[in-house]
């Protein structure tokens, strides 16, 4: 990747878009068509913008976003399957000069993480989670998730999610708002531009509101998993605006 | 001799904690050692220390390990069932070469038990701290003082081989009450190391704390690099000690309150003119293999009093190797021995 960059500068064109300073140049191990990356990408402008880098610390997650710390020039901890919420709480409470945030998938987050993500709101704990909504386990290739639509086939859930078996996909975000512990909460997506932009604004303020000693923050962000819904990337971006959307409504529900 | 203050097992626990440099603590509420975080909540703000109490036992344990990951001296306590759900975080903690201490004041199991003393826990502790290939350091007091001072020096121990460090007291320990002389407080600052995260990095590399190896060779490496650790504590932190008879015919083996009750049975078996010598392991991972293989060269028989069906007595044999006979004398459940009745087992060997 390096060497692209260099020959392009070679030949004398302009460089306008490149890698963040706080992200590694090194090949995600992500799937092709898969938003991770958009959110990586996401938070590590972020963090340049907010001029954070010496004092960003990334707790990530069990799942897709376990290798998270490989892809980031910042200080950080891998954390156990759904604790992530609680291991930042111990980093932050020795540090509070640090800007400590999760990134955390649906599996992680809303199953079997569930308690510590809702103790750290209510706690009021001043650490930032990104959330990847994408309603499927990813890593391990595509079983059911709290998240997981109705009717939705996925390899635990082969006749289609039923509400009369599983019970109906948890809204994370409706749970978490009326804490108040919590300072800002949004739910945005990342199938197409303009919403990746709009999720910029919202993570931003969410980094934001931890600069500034408000509390709690989380930005839920929908995404695709083309390789475990069967589907090729396009139609898995159509499926976030017809589907997945309807089911989950965008939106910033607390800003303090 | 200076002054000594007069206090329970769990209260020494929490003030050998704040002298031993701690000053992060993150727990969840459970008899027999719910008065540790109570005293921690009431101490650790006057000396500038953060008590947390956590949503779980598995939050606690994870908030343990990113205050451990910040380079903390960081205790977490509980009893037995509690730290049953310690034990993924446990193993996270080896996995990562983290430092913390985890206080277990250990009650009768299986299942919820009940709240009465019991040693039923010296697997899950030496054995134990979750899946995978690591080993707990632990070390079992046998008075307030040394409940003390056991955790006064635990912190240090942690950061020497940047892993957990256990202490396994019981129900009689947590709420016993002894005079205790009081310790200079050791350094709280966080640890200068070059693996710790947080503060300001000013263009220093990043520091990742991490327990995934995806190549087997370098997860093998890992283990490996924990053994050797594991071998240095062999030599450097193996604690036992030995009281009762110069030239024994027995030699009983117990550590922690039953080795307490065994000390007052040699003395009625004495009297009646049995020849026994008690050698208490202080540190039961490292095990004192040697000097237990040393005495079965010489004695007629070894008897190992435990409260638990049989865990510790493993070891022992482990150590002796056949070498002479290891009778077994144990209650379990929260029944504890007499004094009396050791003496009699001992009178029947």
């Amino acid at each position: 990747m390096i060497d692209t960059l260099e020959t392009m500068d070679d030949a004398g064109l302009e460089l306008v878009y490149t890698v963040p300073a706080c992200m590694e140049p090194v090949p995600m191990r992500l799937c092709p068509g898969c938003t991770h990356p958009i959110a990586h990408r996401l938070c590590a402008e972020i963090v340049d913008e907010l001029g954070i880098a010496d004092r960003a610390v990334l707790i990530s997650s069990v799942g897709c976003s376990v290798f998270a710390n490989e892809f980031f020039r910042l200080d950080g901890a891998q954390a156990a399957h759904g604790r992530a919420p609680a291991v930042a709480t111990g980093v932050k409470r020795v540090h509070p000069e640090n800007i400590v945030f999760t990134y955390q998938g649906d599996g992680d987050l809303a199953s079997i993480g569930l308690a510590e993500t809702i103790h750290a709101a209510a706690r009021g704990e001043d650490i930032t989670i990104a959330f990847i909504n994408n309603g499927i386990y990813g890593m391990t290739r595509g079983q059911m998730a709290p998240t997981t639509l109705l009717g939705h086939k996925t390899t635990t859930s082969p006749y289609g999610r039923s509400a009369e078996d599983t019970g109906y996909p948890l809204d994370v975000c409706a749970l978490l708002q009326t804490l108040p512990g919590v300072a800002f909460l949004a739910r945005e997506s990342l199938h197409a531009p303009k919403y990746v932009r709009r999720a910029k604004r919202s993570l931003k303020k969410a980094f934001q509101c931890q600069i500034e000693g408000k509390g709690f923050s989380l930005v839920e962000m929908l995404s695709t998993c083309p390789s475990c819904w069967h589907m090729e990337p396009l139609e898995a971006f159509e499926r976030i605006e017809k589907e997945v959307i309807p089911q989950y409504p965008l939106g910033v529900f607390v800003e303090k | 001799m200076s002054e000594r203050t007069l206090m329970d097992g769990n209260r020494a626990t929490a003030e050998g904690a704040i002298a031993g440099g701690c000053r992060y603590f993150f727990g969840y509420p459970i008899t027999p050692q719910s008065h540790i975080p109570e005293r921690m909540s009431l101490r650790l703000p006057e000396v500038g220390g953060v008590y947390l109490q956590a949503e779980s036992e598995v939050a606690a344990i994870n908030m343990c390990y990113g205050a451990a990951a910040c380079g903390a001296k960081v205790m977490t306590t509980s009893s037995s069932p509690g730290i049953s759900l310690m034990q993924e975080g446990i193993s996270y903690m080896y996995g990562a070469e983290l430092p913390c201490v985890i206080v277990n004041m250990v009650r009768g199991g299986p299942g919820l038990g009940n709240i009465a003393a019991a040693q039923s826990d010296y697997w899950l502790s030496t054995r134990g701290g979750g899946h995978g290939d690591g080993q707990m350091i632990t070390f079992a007091p046998w008075s307030i003082q040394e409940v003390y001072d056991l955790t006064y020096e635990s912190f240090d121990i942690a950061l020497k081989y940047r892993a957990p460090v256990s202490l396994l007291g019981d129900a009689i320990l947590a709420q016993m009450m002894e005079p205790v002389q009081e310790r200079k407080p050791l350094d709280a600052a966080l640890s200068q190391t070059d693996w710790g995260i947080g503060g300001e990095r000013h263009g220093r590399e990043k520091n990742v704390i991490t327990s995934i190896y995806i190549q087997p060779r370098a997860l093998e490496e890992l283990n490996h690099r924990l053994y050797a650790r594991y071998a240095q504590a062999a030599r450097e932190e193996t604690r036992w000690a030995e009281l009762g008879a110069e030239d024994p015919e027995i030699l009983v083996c117990a550590y922690g309150i039953a080795a307490r009750i065994c000390q007052t049975g040699l003395e009625l078996a004495a009297a009646a003119g049995v020849k026994a010598r008690l050698l208490r392991p202080i540190s039961l991972f490292p095990f004192p293999t040697a000097p237990i293989r040393e005495w079965s060269e010489k004695v007629r028989k070894i008897l190992v009093v435990e409260l638990s069906m049989g865990q510790f007595v493993e070891d022992v044999r482990l150590a002796v190797e056949g070498r002479c006979p290891v009778e077994f004398s144990g209650h379990t459940g929260g029944v504890v021995h007499t004094p009396e009745e050791v003496a009699g087992v001992l009178g029947n060997l």
